[in-house]
């Protein structure tokens, strides 16, 4: 019989314990796939200045946020993807993050990497303290308490918090910030100083490299964590919680730590936000931005390990280059059509461009749920087995034996 | 004498005003298949769901080897060495029959918390081994890749069978494990549990299928509204006239 090797998505597990009991094909192994996927993955992020030329997108602040969001989506999807728990909150470990940052930059120094660890810090720590709590309940209540958390952090960021987050003004740099270390080394700056990773600034293109980076080491560690007993475990608690306990998981902790997590990526994300603009307003711990996240990890594919960023690049790419078309960008783009013909396609295209980008990404997310309720990654895959084709398809159904009824 | 390996004790249990178990005393010895049957509605899945914890009594306990169960979480009782197949397969549907058999051995070795978020599952090996081993035990190894909610149903609870035995359970709960099965299918059942017979794992069974019952029990319980109204060996059982009536005249 020909070994049946069946792909399940993500985990796939070999053993060659026991011999095959015909001559097989010598296959891919499953880590040498995977090796591939993160080299793609690397080349792929690296070259983004390149290959988003012809698509208008590869400039410095754009490409920022793609990989910075992309680190946002990745660590939601450890939660959201593995557990099939949906967190309503995450944008307020995000902001967290940010504060911690900018708070680091106006103590410490303006190196970014103490902002980056006290960013991860906080926003995990806080992660613990909301997970414990919304972690009690299951499904719409766990989304729901989430939701509410998250508003209820905004709502202090606005108000009662204003010393530490300095409310609706949103935190900033100011030229008289003690910066204790920076000082200690005689570190002197003239006007704001710049965010720097060991004298290299980390604004423009130096600045998404550093995000590049960031977000590929987080790519690989969600990778691992894909891969790992802890992370079967978690896709078991999402296929069956009840199996989980009635055979020997406590399951709460599983949980409690994909949550911490996701909200430790969350708070690196906040703080590259700060690290590439430092300065930390409110407005990122909003609902939508936490809702923003949720529709980035679905339209990529939930669960898969390139969905999220996927997912994140296309909405932050509609957000910036789609709401910035006006009308007539729109009619020199349709000038190859007849006057009338012409008019008539800039006024059914306009209600979708410039303010109405988010009526574009409304439909494009109706048509990815109805019709690819496993996101981009899922359409890939069928494209992919369409050009495989015949050849696949034949041996698939000699191996396939149906189990006796 | 053998040892008790199991014991309930003066267990009561109402729901509302319907008493489904009164006074139920079950000793279960070491190593040995003690069947629990009785008519529907007799109250045989409520006994069982309070010995692994899915429901508190009212009055009474249960102890297992010395270790008091009323009150313990599922997870605890589990990692006590008390495995339970359900009457409704309770598998990870959206997992593959590998996958799903190396959760539970994990269970086994790692204890009911382990933070291995950055082993490679490849390195698994011996686990993996193991899991093809019960999987071929139970006759599912060529499809081990598949995802097990395309499983028939008779081949879902011979997986959720094959869950249970890689954690070598010491008392092994079975609620109907053939139901639903054809008739060849519980025949290779059967003689699979008496194979775990004679690596000594002590069961408790639940079954409707008197040739099922007949085939594996060394001790027989009969249930009926809520009570034990005998209990025996197959012999004696099979020759009570209450059970008998339980079974022919109870249905007014």
């Amino acid at each position: 019989m020909r070994k049946i090797a069946i792909s399940d998505g993500d985990i796939q597990v070999s053993t060659r314990q026991l011999p095959p009991e015909g001559p097989e094909p010598k296959p891919i192994t499953p880590a040498a796939k995977d090796w591939m996927l993160f080299l793609g993955f690397a080349a792929t992020v690296l070259t983004m200045p390149i290959w988003l030329q012809p698509l208008g997108a590869a400039y410095p602040d754009l490409l920022q946020k793609f990989a910075i969001f992309g680190i946002f989506a990745i660590g939601f999807n450890i939660l959201f993807g593995l557990t099939g728990y949906l967190s309503f909150g995450h944008a307020a470990f995000l902001g967290v993050g940010s504060y911690a940052a900018v708070w680091s930059f106006k103590l410490f120094t303006m190196n970014v990497l103490p902002a980056m660890l006290l960013g991860v810090l906080v926003a995990g720590l806080f992660a613990l303290l909301i997970g414990f709590i919304s972690l009690r309940r299951a499904g719409i209540y766990f989304s729901i308490l989430t939701l509410a958390f998250a508003q209820m952090s905004y709502n202090l960021a606005y108000s009662v918090l204003t010393p530490i987050t300095n409310g609706e003004t949103g935190l900033q740099l100011r030229g008289n910030d003690p910066r204790y270390i920076d000082r200690a080394f005689g570190v002197e700056s003239v006007g704001l100083p710049q965010t720097n990773l060991f004298g290299i600034d980390m604004s423009g293109y130096p600045g998404f490299y550093f995000c590049a980076a960031v977000l590929i080491v987080m790519f690989l560690i969600a990778m691992r964590i894909f891969r790992s007993p802890y992370g079967l475990k978690l896709r078991a608690i999402k296929s069956n919680q009840n199996r989980m306990a009635y055979t020997g998981f406590n399951t709460r902790p599983y949980l409690l730590g994909a949550f911490v997590i996701s909200g430790m990526y969350a708070g690196i994300a906040g703080a590259l936000l700060a690290v590439t603009d430092p300065l930390a307003g409110a407005e990122r711990m909003q609902w939508t931005a936490s809702g923003e996240v949720v529709l980035m990890t679905i339209l990529g594919g939930a669960g898969t390990l390139i969905g999220p960023f996927l997912g994140a690049t296309i909405i932050k790419y509609f957000e910036n280059i789609f709401s910035a078309l006006n009308e007539a960008e729109l009619a020199s783009a349709f000038s190859f059509l007849p006057p009338p013909l012409q008019e008539f396609a800039v006024t059914i295209v306009n209600p979708f461009v410039g303010e109405g980008w988010h009526l574009t990404l409304g439909v494009i997310f109706m048509v990815i749920v109805i019709f690819l309720p496993g996101g981009l990654v899922e359409g890939f895959r069928r494209i992919g087995r369409l050009f495989r084709g015949r050849s696949g398809k034949r041996t698939a159904s000699q191996a396939e034996v149906q189990p006796a009824e | 004498m053998s040892d008790i390996v199991l014991h309930v004790a003066d267990v009561q249990k109402s729901f509302g005003g319907l008493k489904a178990l009164t006074d139920i005393e079950l000793e279960v010895e070491e190593g040995k298949t003690h069947a629990i049957i009785g008519p529907n509605g007799a109250g045989k899945s409520t006994l069982l769901n309070v010995c692994v914890g899915r429901l508190a009594p009212d009055h009474g306990s249960v102890t297992f080897k010395g270790h008091v169960l009323t009150g313990k979480h599922p997870y605890e009782i589990n990692q006590l060495g008390v495995a339970r197949v359900f009457q409704t397969p309770e598998i990870f549907p959206d997992l593959t029959l590998l996958q799903n058999v190396m959760v539970p051995a994990f269970a086994k070795r790692d204890g009911a918390f382990r933070m291995d978020a950055l082993r490679s599952l490849e390195r698994e090996t011996e686990l993996c081994g193991e899991a093809d081993h019960i999987l071929e035990d139970v006759g599912l190894y060529r499809f081990r890749h598949k995802q097990a909610s395309s499983l028939s149903r008779g081949d879902k609870r011979r997986l959720e069978l094959a869950m249970c035995l890689i954690q070598h359970p010491k008392l092994l709960l079975l609620d109907e494990p053939t139901a639903g099965m054809s008739r060849h299918d519980t025949n290779s059942t059967i003689e699979l549990l008496k194979t775990i017979k004679e690596r000594g794992m002590t069961k408790v069974i639940i079954e409707h299928d008197m040739h099922v019952v007949f085939s594996l029990a060394d001790r027989i319980s009969v249930l009926a509204q809520g009570k034990i109204i005998a209990e025996g060996s197959p012999e004696e059982v099979r020759g009570n006239p209450k059970v008998q009536e339980a079974y022919l005249g109870g249905a007014h």
